[in-house]
């Protein structure tokens, strides 16, 4: 029988097995962090919370690309978003996201030429076709998406495109982690570790993590049995009171990841310190364009100088990214603070926390 | 942040939209019959009821696996007249068309509109033509708007959903949108994937035959997918409903492209499939007269009205969990990640 890789990882049988081994331990109460924003959407649209016994909670935590964009870089989209010979493109998702006054689907509307892509090779196609205008790719993402912003940069320089350029927004995934644990306000006994980026990463880039806060990890995908049985690791390693790395996406992360993804990161990319909205700025955590593809950096080309946004008042972002609050406790959840009429961009994101919990929770 | 400008969520069909429609249009237009705000409008002329409604198409790209944009524009009219229960005579066409657009492919559309409407069994009997410059409009967009006739002890409107009834869906969902979408962006996916256009009409019909009134709400889940439909159902009829994810039938293919670029299909548009809430009782003989039909093959009881949580349309998951199955506020974007 040929495996799908879809109907077997969502078979109802094998998840009230794994639920009814997680029912079997002690019932401690338990505080487990999913870290990835892919993560936080596939428990809400499996209703994994709502089988999993109230002494284990699942908090979100920092993975969501677009919630952790600093408010003065998306000023500076909007900035970019005005001007006449620029071409912005973007992943969807940072569309709707506000910045101080205005949003780049508003700067659409207004007359921004602002595309939306599914990869950077679109962007590179259109830089092609538009010799007189400026591409501008918003890079957002962890290191999943990063490499191939880094081989779209080599790509341009192979082909002698002078006018495609990248925004790196993007950040790392490891150093937040380390931050989370170092943060006293933060109590967490498991992660569940991001999938898709362990692909890219590999599992030994967590050992520094596990070994220094001895917090016990699992790698996990996305379908409702591989998060169930992410958390029946978990638990069993708390119990045991143990604090391993273990593997549980083995079909697709191996020990060393994608080494030719981690050279071409390397390449293109060194690591600094930014900040991470609502959280700070989190020590090597993002990546900035060498000084080898500067003419390819936007920073560096554009003047992008934006005076400096204070985050909304009363959004609880930072709070909920980090798990100490979760979205209903935000003041403005729900009440001002809508998919419709965002404030923060853990609510327009489609991976956001709020989000999920506006449209996948309710009021229960 | 309110905005001052027109956002392509407001075309999208879900919250945005709504938000237009409940707070410019209809103070506008202020009276009974349009804030009914169903499929189409239901009028009584001297004693004979009519069902009017209006579409306009402006997708692209105009052809796709499975029709193009004049299928859409028969077959959207002639389902929103069926979903009032009401069967459709008579079809109006608008047409704006760019100027440049190839008269080979206006023909193709037209004589396409031609079949799709002998198939509907209904005649095009009035139309308008106007051209505009190049770059003013995409190529070509279509209006349609058409008339049927309700007959007595039909009786059918987002309102009348009630506790118990079952909720039937004809068939496969996000078929249509997905097809489009691998179209547009020219995501080159190794694909099978065609449009479901279709007449919903003759479906409706063989259901009205078989009872009237346990027919109580029709709709066909368009733009903004089932999740939305089932949503605006609920709170026009202030019921609840839970809904189970294992029946939702949605071909492999379809699921696979979802699950890739992270939509959820059921807020992925349909062009030829319709919900059918009606009373349990009756409920397997209806469903089985859709399964008579071509386009009803696939037909099944996803789910069921009760009282509690009214507004709010619940889904049993696969694993055995709960979720809300709330309403879009915009278009779906693809997942980064």
């Amino acid at each position: 029988m040929a495996i799908r890789h879809l109907e077997e990882y969502r078979d109802p049988e094998i998840s009230r097995r794994i639920v009814d081994k997680i029912k079997n331990f002690s019932g401690k109460k338990v505080r487990l962090m999913e870290v990835c924003g892919t993560h936080t959407m596939a428990i809400f649209r499996s209703g994994i919370r709502s089988v999993l016994p109230e002494t284990i909670s699942l908090l979100s935590g920092p993975g969501c690309p677009v919630c952790v964009t600093d408010q003065n870089e998306i000023d500076s989209f909007i900035i970019l978003a005005r001007k006449k010979d620029v071409i912005v493109t973007t992943f969807g998702d940072l569309l709707r996201v506000p910045g101080t006054e205005s949003t780049l689907q508003k700067e659409r509307a207004h007359g921004g030429d602002i595309r939306v892509v599914y990869s950077t090779f679109d962007a590179l196609e259109i830089a092609g076709k538009n010799p007189d205008k400026k591409i501008v790719f918003l890079g957002i993402g962890f290191e999943t998406t990063a490499p191939t912003i880094a081989a779209s940069i080599l790509s341009a320089k192979e082909m002698g495109l002078n006018n495609y350029f990248v925004f790196s927004a993007h950040k790392l995934v490891p150093p937040a982690l380390h931050a989370l644990l170092k943060s006293e306000d933060i109590r967490i006994d498991g992660f569940i570790l991001p999938g898709h980026v362990s692909v890219i990463i590999g599992i030994r880039a967590y050992i520094p993590l596990v070994e220094h806060y001895n917090v016990p990890c699992v790698i996990a995908g996305f379908e409702p049995t591989d998060i169930l049985q992410a958390v029946f690791l978990l638990i069993k390693q708390i119990e045991a009171r143990k604090s391993k790395l273990e593997n549980g996406y083995q079909r697709v992360v191996t020990f060393k990841g994608n080494e030719k993804a981690q050279k071409i990161m390397h390449d293109v990319f060194e690591i600094i310190d930014v900040p991470w909205r609502g959280i700070g700025i989190i020590p090597k955590s993002g990546l900035m364009i060498r000084e080898d593809f500067s003419s390819f950096d936007a920073k560096k080309v554009f003047d992008l100088s934006v005076p400096n946004a204070p985050e909304p008042r009363g959004c609880a972002c930072g709070q909920i990214l980090t798990g100490i609050k979760t979205p209903p406790e935000c003041p403005l959840f729900k009440d001002i603070c809508t998919p419709s009429d965002p404030v923060g961009p853990c609510m327009v994101s489609s991976e956001g926390t709020c989000a999920a919990y506006y449209r996948y929770h309710g009021d229960s | 942040m309110k905005t001052d400008s027109i956002l392509l969520d407001h075309g999208s069909g879900g919250r945005l939209s709504h938000n237009l429609i409940s707070d410019i249009m209809l103070p506008i237009f202020d009276n009974p019959i349009l804030s009914q705000l169903h499929d189409g409008a239901i009028i009584d002329i001297e004693g004979m009821r009519l069902a009017f409604s209006t579409d306009t198409f402006t997708v692209d790209p105009i052809f796709f696996p499975g029709g193009h944009i004049g299928d859409l524009a028969i077959n959207g009219t002639v389902n929103d007249i069926a979903m009032c229960g009401a069967m459709p005579i008579y079809i109006s066409i608008g047409l704006i068309i760019e100027e440049g657009f190839s008269i080979l492919d206006l023909e193709k559309i037209l004589k396409g509109m031609h079949v799709a409407a002998e198939k509907a069994r209904v005649t095009v009997v009035t139309g308008d033509t106007k051209v505009v410059p190049r770059g003013t409009a995409d190529k070509i967009f279509i209006n349609t708007s058409g008339i049927g006739l309700i007959s007595g002890n039909v009786d059918i409107s987002s309102h009348k959903a009630l506790p118990g009834d079952k909720i039937i869906l004809s068939g496969t969902v996000a078929d249509h949108g997905i097809s489009v979408l691998l179209q547009r962006e020219g995501i080159n996916f190794d694909s099978s994937v065609m449009s479901d256009t279709a007449p919903l009409n003759h479906m409706v019909e063989a259901m009205l035959a078989t009872t009237k009134k346990d027919i109580h709400v029709l709709r066909d889940p368009t733009r903004g997918g089932v999740g939305t439909s089932l949503n605006e159902i609920a709170e026009k009829s202030n019921v609840g409903m839970i809904i189970s994810e294992e029946k939702i039938p949605i071909k492999d293919e379809v699921a696979s492209v979802c699950e890739l670029l992270g939509f959820d299909p059921l807020y992925v548009a349909n062009e030829g499939k319709l919900l059918a809430f009606v009373g349990s009782d009756p409920a397997d003989e209806i469903l089985a007269t859709l399964k008579e039909n071509e386009y009803g093959k696939d037909a099944v009881i996803i789910g069921e009205v009760i009282a509690d949580n009214p507004g709010k349309v619940i889904m049993k998951t696969r694993i055995g969990g709960t979720r809300i199955i709330d309403m879009l506020s915009g278009e779906q974007l693809p997942r980064i990640c």
